[in-house]
């Protein structure tokens, strides 16, 4: 019960937490001037009508010297509209600005752009965690030998060596001076086949490093002081095999810290890294929010917005809800 | 005698005190040693922080000084020595391949001609060494090519009369030779229709019509020039008159008894002179007599980039905002953030739960966000501005944090009490007792949030959401954006250099702020590993 009341808080808190943010940015960008440009051989009012029936603008009128002017509905009632069609409709508005998608629904855009994002951070996972996970134990187990000084020179390295230039080592090294990968990722929408596949790899290496240096990292931490603990030296009194000793015990019980932090790992990845799919010219969501902004398409800020702020929302109270359903010894929300 | 041997101390060793001789307490002998001294004592001892430190200062003082010893600006730029290598005069003079400004280059028969020929014009290595390698089928040519004769001489430029004499003058003052002959106009136009204004082409060609124009070769493979020449004493109106150092002795050259002169430049309007300019020499005349910007000559430590820019020039520009910029957001950061969490933090109860929250819910907006409003809201102002706006909007929150953390710690110590019971101030309380205890680690903070910071500034820069080439500055991050673009040019060094510098700093900042936190807060040490 205690458990049920502490998660209906946080989450509750969350969505409040979201629904300022998402509250002032609609504030913050409806004070801004609306860009449209009409374009020639476009009639304009058709083109303020798309906007008003979208709730940009009300009241177009057309002046004695053929400007249109237009006055604006007070901010709280856009966003009331704004609100209702999301719920009612799903529609979270039209790109006014954006070349390439002009009047499409945001929406649409937005669903087709997520697959390259979520599979480069899935395989980034599928590939890392287990890596990190690996290279921690070893260097837990073997703590000041020669294998934790070789890991632990490597996490190191690869620590100080910032994400933007591992990535673009990694794309002069494989993919221009090897030739093993195309410089950028396939356009094509197949995206289990071989090829798209394949043009993936680079960005899913240069996203999976740094996770994997983090989990080896985190892992060899909890892991060699989990080892320490007397509950293990009990453990291998009773008779236990130290393999046994080591999986059945140590290694269950560091999972209590490291399993969470996985968990929001992959929840945050999901927003991808901008930096990453800028590199690898990959067609994710970090693209469609750069372009929107060179754009100043709003619509599709609102809905990006949005979903990056839910995103490191959620990642961060993962890690605090997941601890409770994971440790029976920790009760959440608990006096 | 061993002088741990307690139990038997020979009975001659004892004397008898004097009663005058006892004193109770005696004044130290030693100088105490201060928290800080302490911290700094255990700093020296880390032998990766110092490293690190000396490597950050030694980043910081090229930031400072860089910019005032090159005359190249971040504003500059100059196709005509775009993806020139870098070249360092030192190991250019001793010519053993490395840092020079060549770069190894493949190419076929056509283009390997067309380099000796520019080399044996102008009298430079442009094929450094002469030396050059050939396939066995003779169809692929790799040799090291001096990448600041890329263009060599261009296109044919026009220019006005005046400043066609100035060159003169300047040649006859230095001796050097920008201006070279000219190939007779008529024959450039009916010879070459495709590449009449290509003045790299001055030597005879063979079969101009074909698709793969060549250079003719005489019988011991030297290029035939094909320069317009007159009689020494005729004059004509399309020649222009040249009075300045000639490629072939002062006197021209004597031909069945008669003398003649190669022709420097051809009238091609009323006072508008066309002539062949080595781009190389031109460059020098050009700054150092026209436009007298401080460059010399054109020599790029780093090489320049895909737009020409001098990257020794804009990395030091960007390096020297980076830390500018990190310096001024720490520092405001610090301010802001150790109030706030001082106040959240002494008082707690209602007031913290406020603060936090409100600190909260601004820290859970992605800093994307917050600059692109930014920037859509403050579009006519500089871009450095919204960059500096939204850093101290957000970036308080982790240090007003470590304050809170740390007034937690000692607000319910003795010595606070005892301050409290004196009739000490709320404020004074704060910020005379117990904030110089906290000090030490929410200092150390600062240091470890200003690689971030520079970091964040550069993936934003990187990314394109930051420009500030605008504000006449760079940044690290724009450069390494043109250097990934330059990888598939082949021009690896736009990228290197960038990069190596980030690399650098983030690796001694990490060093000197983990030897800090190490140094402030000894119970600490070896947490993280």
């Amino acid at each position: 019960m205690y458990m049920f009341k502490y998660v209906t808080k946080r989450l509750g808190l969350m969505l409040l937490t979201f629904l300022i943010i998402f509250t002032m940015c609609f504030v913050l960008i409806k004070l801004l001037p609306i860009p449209t440009n009409i374009l020639p051989g476009q009639d304009p009012k058709i083109v303020m009508a798309t906007l008003e029936g979208r709730g940009w603008i009300t009241n177009v009128k057309e002046g004695a010297n053929g400007v249109y002017t237009y006055d604006r509905v007070p901010i709280l009632l856009q966003y009331g509209n704004y609100i209702k069609r999301i719920i009612t409709q799903g529609d979270f508005g039209i790109a006014t600005t954006y070349g390439e998608y002009l009047n499409m629904p945001v929406w649409e855009v937005f669903v087709t752009h997520l697959p390259p994002t979520i599979l480069i951070n899935i395989y980034s996972t599928l590939i890392g965690v287990p890596i990190g996970l690996g290279l921690g134990i070893i260097a837990a187990l073997k703590k000041n030998k020669w294998q934790d000084q070789v890991i632990n020179v490597f996490i190191m390295l690869l620590i100080s060596v910032p994400s933007i230039v591992l990535a673009l080592m990694i794309q002069y090294v494989f993919c221009f001076k090897l030739g093993w990968f195309p410089i950028r990722m396939s356009t094509s929408d197949q995206y289990f086949s071989w090829e798209v596949f394949h043009s993936m790899l680079p960005a899913v290496f240069a996203l999976c490093l740094g996770s994997i240096v983090g989990y080896a990292r985190y892992t060899r931490a909890e892991l060699s002081e989990v080892l320490t603990g007397e509950f293990m030296l009990l453990a291998r009194t009773k008779g236990l095999t130290k393999r046994q000793a080591i999986f059945r015990h140590a290694l269950r019980n560091s999972m209590v810290v490291i399993f969470p932090s996985i968990l929001s790992e992959f929840v945050s990845v999901l927003s991808g890294s901008l930096i990453i799919e800028r590199m690898f010219g990959i067609n994710g969501v970090g693209g469609l929010y750069l372009n929107s902004i060179t754009f100043q398409d709003y619509d599709f800020f609102m809905l990006l917005s949005g979903f990056y702020t839910l995103v490191s929302l959620v990642a961060s109270i993962v890690i605090d809800i997941s601890y409770g359903f994971i440790d029976p010894r920790i009760r959440m929300g608990a006096k | 005698m061993e002088m741990n041997n307690i139990n038997n101390i020979p009975k001659e060793k004892f004397t008898f005190a004097k009663r005058n001789d006892l004193y109770h307490d005696n004044k130290f002998d030693t100088k105490p040693v201060s928290y800080f001294q302490g911290a700094f004592r255990r700093f020296c001892k880390n032998k990766g922080a110092v490293v690190g430190g000396i490597i950050v200062s030694l980043l910081i003082v090229f930031a400072i000084i860089a910019p005032l010893f090159t005359p190249f600006t971040p504003v500059y730029y100059d196709q005509r020595f775009a993806y020139v290598s870098p070249k360092l005069e030192l190991f250019a003079d001793l010519g053993i391949g490395f840092w020079d400004g060549g770069k190894t280059k493949n190419t076929n028969r056509l283009g390997y001609l067309k380099d000796l020929a520019l080399g044996q014009e102008i009298g430079v290595d442009v094929i450094m060494g002469g030396e050059y390698e050939v396939s066995d089928d003779g169809s692929n040519y790799t040799y090291r090519f001096d990448t600041y004769y890329t263009t060599g001489f261009g296109k044919y430029k026009t220019i006005s009369f005046a400043e066609y004499e100035d060159i003169q003058r300047y040649q006859n003052e230095t001796g050097k030779q920008v201006l070279y002959p000219v190939v007779d106009k008529a024959i450039r136009n009916t010879m070459l229709p495709k590449n009449k204004d290509d003045a790299n082409i001055y030597y005879k060609m063979d079969n101009p019509s074909a698709a793969t124009i060549r250079p003719k070769l005489d019988f011991n493979g030297n290029i035939i020039p094909n320069y317009q020449k007159h009689a020494a004493d005729t004059t004509s109106p399309l020649i222009a008159p040249y009075n300045s150092t000639r490629i072939e002795g002062q006197n021209g050259f004597t031909e069945n008894g008669t003398q003649y002169f190669y022709s420097y430049g051809t009238v091609v309007g009323d006072g508008i002179v066309e002539v062949r300019a080595l781009n190389y020499e031109y460059y020098i005349y050009e700054h150092t007599q026209v436009k007298k910007d401080g460059i010399e000559e054109p020599l790029f430590i780093f090489g320049t980039t895909d737009t020409g820019k001098d990257i020794f020039a804009c990395l030091a520009y960007g390096a020297r905002f980076s830390f500018v910029f990190a310096t001024i957001v720490a520092v405001v950061n610090f301010i802001v953030g150790v109030i706030w969490g001082s106040i959240a933090g002494y008082f707690g109860g209602k007031t913290d739960l406020f603060m936090e929250r409100f600190s909260e819910i601004l820290g859970s907006v992605p800093t994307m966000i917050v600059i692109t409003l930014l920037k859509y809201h403050m579009g006519t102002s500089t871009q450095a501005l919204v960059l500096f706006i939204s850093f101290f909007l957000t970036g308080w929150i982790g240090m007003a944090g470590t304050t809170r953390m740390q007034f937690y710690r000692f607000k319910n110590q003795e010595y606070v009490l005892a301050a409290r019971t004196l009739g000490a101030s709320d404020w004074r309380i704060m910020f005379k007792h117990i904030l110089p205890n906290g000090l030490g680690t929410i200092v150390t903070s600062v240091a470890l949030v200003i690689p971030a910071m520079i970091y964040s500034e550069t993936s934003l820069s990187y990314l394109g959401i930051i420009n500030l080439e605008a504000g006449k500055t760079t940044s690290v991050g724009t450069l390494i954006a043109a250097g990934q673009k330059s990888i598939m040019a082949g021009a690896g060094f736009v990228a290197l250099f960038p990069c190596l510098f980030l690399v650098l700093l983030m690796l001694s900042f990490n060093l000197f702020g983990n030897g800090l936190r190490d140094a402030f807060n000894p119970s600490l040490r070896g947490s993280e590993d």
